[in-house]
């Protein structure tokens, strides 16, 4: 997508290129505290979820635990249904996503590689709702999931989130990438337009496949307010909204230890997801806001 | 994958390539290139009717409505909108959410383009850097709020206790109306510095390498090469990332609910919360209703006036 051009190093005066070294060092030490900080509160959030009580009771700053326990993690599982949420939030994510991939790469096709009518109306309508937040539509979407009896089910998390915006978006301006003539040899050799598309198009997306799963992936395991509506039953919500009933759960004496552990389990997969894609994810990152 | 595999593959399919002689595997081309694209964006085409056009719809109706639960209203006019200009709570929100827009929009900008720069130079563990800043966009915003609220926590919190380890006194954080939006501001901005870093090193390695080596030739220092040249030629993402984050604040919701709720008092109170707040706490769903459209109407304008600066800016140039 960007072509990197990197600078030829010239031979330079010794000197000056001592001094340039030297500064060098001195700049990524700068940015190594700053990184530190930065990552910081999440690291600190494993430390409190390996304390017992979550340090309440000292004000002792330690880098790690003298006698790191998994006494929180237990205790919460224990008393909440943790592993509910867990699975509730992995089949929404992983169920959206895919059929949501799907919807973007259908409609992203047809809006870079077709000429239809209506087809500038259409795209302008969709891209106007990205203006639109979520507490407008809020009631109203509520209205039409409970007409539709899904209050509760995670369909109702599910289907109003099929329609993604950013992943048509996205989906329309890779395929704009796709030579026609790719598509136009396909329909010479008799290939119908589902078959171009699946067989012949498809293929050469394989990295915007990529970005539209992660990005999918993440949003909907991290989405709170309209699970948090639609979602009433103890057992049947998502990690999010799980870990937000906790902070005020009289149930717990020092609810932070616990807090910080469900905390930890909500980021650690997508941590993980993120350390082995992480090329695909700041190139998907970075995708939402190349115009 | 679509529920329309089969009425395309089923089509008779000509079998070889055909000369343009062969009318009637053209016609049947022309038919299917004409039905095709309804049918590949028809999905998203009916989830977009029935979960956006539709609640829109309703939303609109309900802003003319008096709703007290989530039975039938009554029609009211223009009452909600009226109240609204009267109400000063909704003047209090809308000035939080001046400030709290404008501590997070530039801060973030600025600290995402100084981390960009160092970081598009050739240093030592440059890849394990960007990783770290990115790594608090994968947190949710629940996780995040959860855990800042756990370390500003007054009298248990790391940050005070790092405060009294150097002598000075604790800060109430977000316990006084005096300093939660400062530290909401904080929180966000930490959240978002990764997400501006990306985008500036995307468009920052686009920019030609000769341009800078031939600035650094004529003479031009450091900071003489980023004014005149780097700053300039980053406008165009400088606007788009503008735009996004100026969104992003303006319905950032789920940090602010779990930290303050829009507490103590009104003081963290964001329009975006008291959209929430009318709806769920105080059961006026028409007044709520209203309220989002005004959000709507205010990220409208700022993108139309945003895109005529852009443009006046471009003609100048």
């Amino acid at each position: 997508m960007t072509a990197t051009v990197r600078p030829v190093p010239a031979s330079r005066p010794s000197a000056r290129e001592r001094r340039s070294s030297r500064r060098r060092w001195l700049l990524t030490a700068g940015l190594t505290a700053v990184a530190m900080l930065v990552v910081f509160p999440l690291y600190w959030m494993v430390v409190s979820a390996l304390t017992p009580g979550g340090q309440s009771a000292s004000s002792d700053f330690y880098v790690w635990p003298a006698a790191p326990t998994t006494q929180n993690f237990a205790e919460v599982f224990a008393q909440q249904p943790v592993w509910r949420w867990l699975g509730n939030s992995f089949f929404v994510a992983a169920v959206g996503t895919a059929l949501s991939v799907c919807v973007s790469l259908g409609a992203g096709y047809a809006l870079a590689k077709y000429r239809f009518r209506g087809r500038g109306l259409l795209y302008a309508l969709f891209l106007v709702t990205i203006m639109i937040p979520i507490q407008v539509t809020l009631v109203p979407a509520f209205l039409v999931v409970a007409r539709l009896g899904l209050v509760d089910s995670p369909w109702a998390v599910i289907l109003p989130t099929l329609f993604d915006v950013v992943g048509i978006f996205i989906a329309r301006q890779f395929l704009l990438g796709v030579p026609d003539a790719l598509v136009e040899a396909a329909r010479l050799d008799g290939a119908g337009e589902l078959r171009t598309f699946v067989r012949v198009v498809l293929p050469s997306c394989w990295p915007l496949v990529g970005v539209l799963v992660i990005l999918g992936f993440m949003n909907r395991w991290n989405d709170f307010l309209w699970p948090l509506v639609v979602l009433q039953g103890n057992e049947s919500l998502t990690v999010p909204v799980g870990l937000s009933t906790l902070t005020n759960n009289p149930a717990f004496s020092s609810p932070w230890g616990a807090v910080m552990a469900v905390a930890t389990v909500a980021v650690v997969p997508l941590l993980v997801v993120f350390l082995v894609f992480q090329r695909t994810f700041v190139q998907g990152i970075a995708s939402t806001g190349i115009k | 994958m679509s529920p329309h595999g089969e009425t395309l593959t089923a089509e008779p399919v000509p079998a070889t390539a055909p000369a343009p002689a062969a009318a009637t595997g053209d016609a049947a081309r022309r038919w299917r290139t004409r039905w095709a694209p309804y049918l590949f964006v028809g999905p998203a085409g009916l989830l977009f009717l029935a979960f956006s056009l539709v609640p829109i719809v309703i939303a609109v109706a309900l802003s003319f409505q008096d709703t007290a639960t989530l039975g039938e209203g009554e029609w009211v006019g223009a009452d909600n909108y009226r109240t609204m200009l009267a109400d000063p709570l909704l003047r209090t929100a809308l000035l939080n959410t001046l400030v709290f827009t404008l501590g997070t929009v530039p801060t973030a900008m600025a600290v995402g383009l100084a981390l960009a720069v160092a970081l598009n130079r050739p240093l030592p563990g440059r890849g394990a850097l960007r990783a770290l800043f990115f790594v608090p966009m994968v947190a949710a915003g629940v996780v995040v709020g959860v855990v800042m609220s756990w370390i500003f926590n007054p009298d248990y919190g790391v940050a005070n206790n790092a405060l009294r380890a150097v002598g000075l006194d604790g800060l109430p954080w977000l316990t006084s109306p005096r300093t939660a939006m400062a530290t909401l501001i904080l929180v966000v901005v930490w959240t978002r510095i990764g997400f501006c870093m990306v985008i500036y090193l995307g468009a920052l390695q686009s920019i030609p390498s000769e341009l800078r080596e031939a600035a650094a030739i004529d003479g031009a220092s450091g900071w003489q090469r980023f004014r005149r040249l780097t700053v300039p030629m980053l406008a165009p993402t400088t606007s788009i990332l503008l735009i996004l984050n100026v969104v992003f604040s303006l319905q950032a919701f789920d940090v602010i609910y779990v930290m303050t709720g829009g507490g103590p008092g009104f003081s963290t109170t964001v329009l975006i919360q008291y959209v929430f707040r009318s709806a769920f706490a105080d059961a006026r769903m028409g007044y709520a209703a209203a309220l989002g459209l005004l959000l709507v109407l205010i990220l409208l304008v700022f993108t139309l006036l945003r895109q005529r600066a852009t443009k006046k800016a471009e003609e100048l140039l």
